[in-house]
């Protein structure tokens, strides 16, 4: 077992970890009362393979991460409030409520994005490494995908061309065992994933994701291996997330016992036992860590609730960038705009009695609320319906047993 | 000025801006040592090296990722693309990714890249070499669409996608690689050409020609068959960019002519045609003596034989008489 660093650095992993824990579990109090929309993916269980990676991570390295990072901009410094006003959509989230859950970004604390489409970071993660090695900076980008991500075509593209031109990229595979419902056993023919770039001469080794000391030992490595010998290399983190996939998952997929299983795992009470009964931290810490996050998260969800919509005005910020020379781009008065949804004496019925209806859910504190992929999302094109009662088939709408699963857990919260 | 071929003042654009700004580099498949598919990189290698001209695996998808990342890192690439075809593998990453991350992250990223991409039909190449997807890229918000119909302004559009912060698809058409034309060269005056400017190649009173790429160069010659043959004076506009589009320049004609045609390469379902129509009927209508024609590609794969490949391309004499259908009962 690695040795634990100094105090200071366990306390900090600690109160990181923990502050990612509420925050995440505190995301999901927020969706169910509809404050925060679309699809939530929380990381609930996968604290320690996100602190452990991002602790060993100089300032101007790079992170690039996929659509479950909250919890991955959190560890690189980004403001927990920020964060969660992007969840709420408002002007003061990380981009500025044009991303969501699933496309969080902080430039000044390099965190280049969350991305909606699976496997889409990879590429882009060596372009930030070519970016590094063709300015001669000895900056490294860790790139951290789902164990889904490795059947893509630009995994193995990546691979490829990373191993061909020497990038220094650390890949990460944080392996929660399932691409969405389907367990790697059934979705990926090699199941060690680490080996899966070995074809393409990229090493891999496997960590325990539980072990937020063990996950700095072999991300250091990694690093290290980018840094000083320009070398890319596959990190597997075995780790498991407790929640669903999405919020919106009824985990028909896997059983109960297993989810518990891997809760006697947790990496923040395993790590705070080992810190204690080592000596390096007091109860009182531990206690601080918590009560630390406790107060930040709160804070995070006044802010989110305070900072104000997006004005409709604003709905072509930053579509594009203008630069000299340049014509106008885009949509101006030369061009009609056919949606003409940006002004807001014009904005529809319609379109506001839906954003108040998600407001009023703000007045129940647990929900319910309409489950989107019940109801019908982008995946299957029919509208997703948010009301302030909503019916389905003339009668109230029933959770799934999941749904109650995890608001009964947050009662016990 | 000099009289150079598209593919010499294509390739002057990016030598000029590699020599201007380090941050510009070129990388697709082949661009180096092969010199390009279609030549346009030659001699690039040779003066800037592997660091800066660089051969890629067949991976459109990464290739065009790269570009990205790399772009958000603080660079400049100029991405080849083999051909239009081929930018349907990576698709995701231009749509998805380019041109969204500038909006999704507010602002917070760039992503100043070219994405050059050469396509249209009449080599014999079939139906999955001979694309023409202007329309496809040109209904993406975020991104720029170039393309280019003569020499002067492929050197001057190119070094205007390159200089500029949002990413650019930029269209050739594989034919127009040996047209000569005169180009300004470095040092003479080589200038940028803003997006969004339109080119009148031909004044006219009788009716407004809008030709898109190598299009551009049928309507010309249309226009002077109708001028020889049936006295008509067309007028003819390259757009010479889509987005941003010199909307101001097409109806200022048509206010002028009451009449416009509008010819293009690609499919005709929601086409350049089909957008550019509307726009025009949305914005004078008043000003529309007659509907406003459409010459389009035929609205199927590009066949192989020479024979249905020639039937399936747009050509002056059906120009001709998509403004003759506008002229009708006036002439």
């Amino acid at each position: 077992m690695a040795d634990l660093p100094d105090a200071a650095t366990c306390f900090e992993l600690l109160s990181r970890m923990a502050l990612i824990r509420r925050f995440e579990e505190e995301a999901g109090r927020q969706y169910q009362r509809a404050r925060a929309g679309g699809f939530l993916h929380l990381a609930i269980g996968e604290e320690a393979t996100i602190v452990g990676t991002a602790s060993v991570m100089r300032d101007d390295d790079y992170l690039i991460g996929t659509y479950r990072t909250h919890g991955h901009a959190i560890a690189r410094g980004t403001e927990p409030k920020r964060v969660m006003a992007e969840l709420f959509g408002r002007v003061d989230g990380t981009s500025g409520g044009r991303g969501g859950s699933m496309h969080i970004f902080d430039r000044e604390n390099r965190f280049m994005g969350g991305y909606g489409i699976v496997g889409g970071n990879l590429p882009i993660a060596a372009g930030l490494g070519l970016a590094s090695q063709y300015k001669g900076e000895d900056t490294v980008t860790v790139c951290m995908f789902g164990d889904g991500a490795s059947n893509t075509g630009n995994f193995g593209e990546t691979m490829n061309l990373a191993a061909l031109w020497k990038l220094p990229v650390l890949f990460l595979v944080e392996n929660n065992l399932y691409g969405m419902g389907t367990s790697v056993e059934r979705h990926s023919a090699q199941t060690d994933l680490s080996k899966k770039a070995e074809g393409y001469g990229i090493p891999g080794t496997r960590v325990d994701g539980m072990d937020v000391v063990a996950v700095r030992e072999s991300v250091a490595e990694g690093i290290r291996a980018a840094r000083e010998d320009s070398r890319p290399t596959l990190l597997e983190a075995f780790t498991y997330r407790y929640r669903g996939h999405s919020a919106a998952d009824p985990e028909v997929y896997r059983e109960r016992e297993e989810v518990e299983e891997w809760q006697r795992k947790d990496p923040i009470e395993a790590f705070a036992r080992r810190c204690v009964e080592a000596g390096v931290l007091g109860e009182r810490e531990v206690r601080e860590a918590r009560d630390a996050a406790e107060r930040e998260v709160t804070a995070a969800v006044e802010f989110a609730e305070a900072s104000p919509e997006p004005p409709l005005d604003t709905l072509y910020e930053n579509l594009y960038t203008l630069t000299d020379p340049g014509g106008w781009y885009a949509v101006d008065e030369r061009s009609p705009e056919p949606h003409r949804g940006e002004r807001e004496d014009r904005m529809p019925d319609a379109a506001r009695e839906l954003a108040e209806a998600g407001a009023a859910y703000a007045g129940q504190p647990e929900g319910p609320r309409p489950n989107p992929a019940l109801h019908g999302d982008a995946q299957d094109g029919t509208e997703t319906r948010i009301s302030a009662e909503p019916e389905v088939d003339g009668e109230p709408e029933a959770l799934p047993e999941p749904e109650r699963a995890l608001n009964a857990e947050e009662a016990d919260d | 000025m000099a009289t150079l071929r598209m593919r010499e003042a294509l390739r002057d654009a990016m030598t000029e801006e590699m020599r201007r700004d380090e941050a510009v580099f070129v990388m697709g498949e082949d661009v180096g040592v092969f010199q390009g598919a279609f030549k346009v990189t030659e001699g690039l290698l040779e003066e800037f090296g592997e660091r800066r001209v660089r051969d890629t695996p067949i991976s459109e998808n990464t290739i065009v990722g790269v570009g990205i990342g790399a772009a958000m890192a603080g660079l400049r690439p100029v991405v080849e693309l083999m051909t239009v075809n081929f930018s349907l593998l990576a698709l995701d990453q231009i749509v998805n990714h380019a041109a969204a991350i500038p909006y999704m992250f507010n602002g917070q990223a760039r992503v100043p890249m070219v994405i050059r991409m050469p396509g249209g039909g009449g080599h014999q190449l079939g139906p999955t070499h001979s694309h023409s997807f202007e329309a496809l890229y040109l209904q993406v918000p975020g991104l720029l669409v170039a393309c280019p119909s003569t020499p002067a302004d492929g050197k001057a559009l190119l070094k205007a996608a390159i200089r500029d912060d949002n990413p650019v698809v930029f269209i050739e058409h594989e034919s127009l690689y040996g047209a000569r034309g005169e180009v300004p060269e470095e040092g003479d005056g080589a200038q940028p050409l803003r997006f969004g400017e339109a080119a009148v190649r031909r004044e006219g009173g009788d009716v407004t020609i809008v030709g898109v790429l190598k299009m551009a160069q049928v309507a010309e010659h249309a226009a002077t068959q109708l001028a020889h043959e049936h006295g008509v004076e067309a007028e003819v506009i390259d757009p010479r960019t889509l987005r941003p589009l010199d909307l101001d320049t097409i109806l200022e004609s048509v206010r002028k002519t009451n009449r416009a045609v509008i010819v293009e390469e690609g499919w005709p379902h929601g086409g350049v045609g089909a957008n550019l129509a509307t726009l025009i009927t949305e914005q004078a209508f008043d000003d529309l003596d007659a509907p406003v024609q459409r010459v389009t590609g035929a609205d199927v794969h590009m066949p192989y034989s020479k024979r249905l490949e020639q039937a399936a391309i747009p050509h002056e004499e059906h120009v001709v008489s998509a403004a003759l259908a506008t002229l009708e009962g006036s002439l």
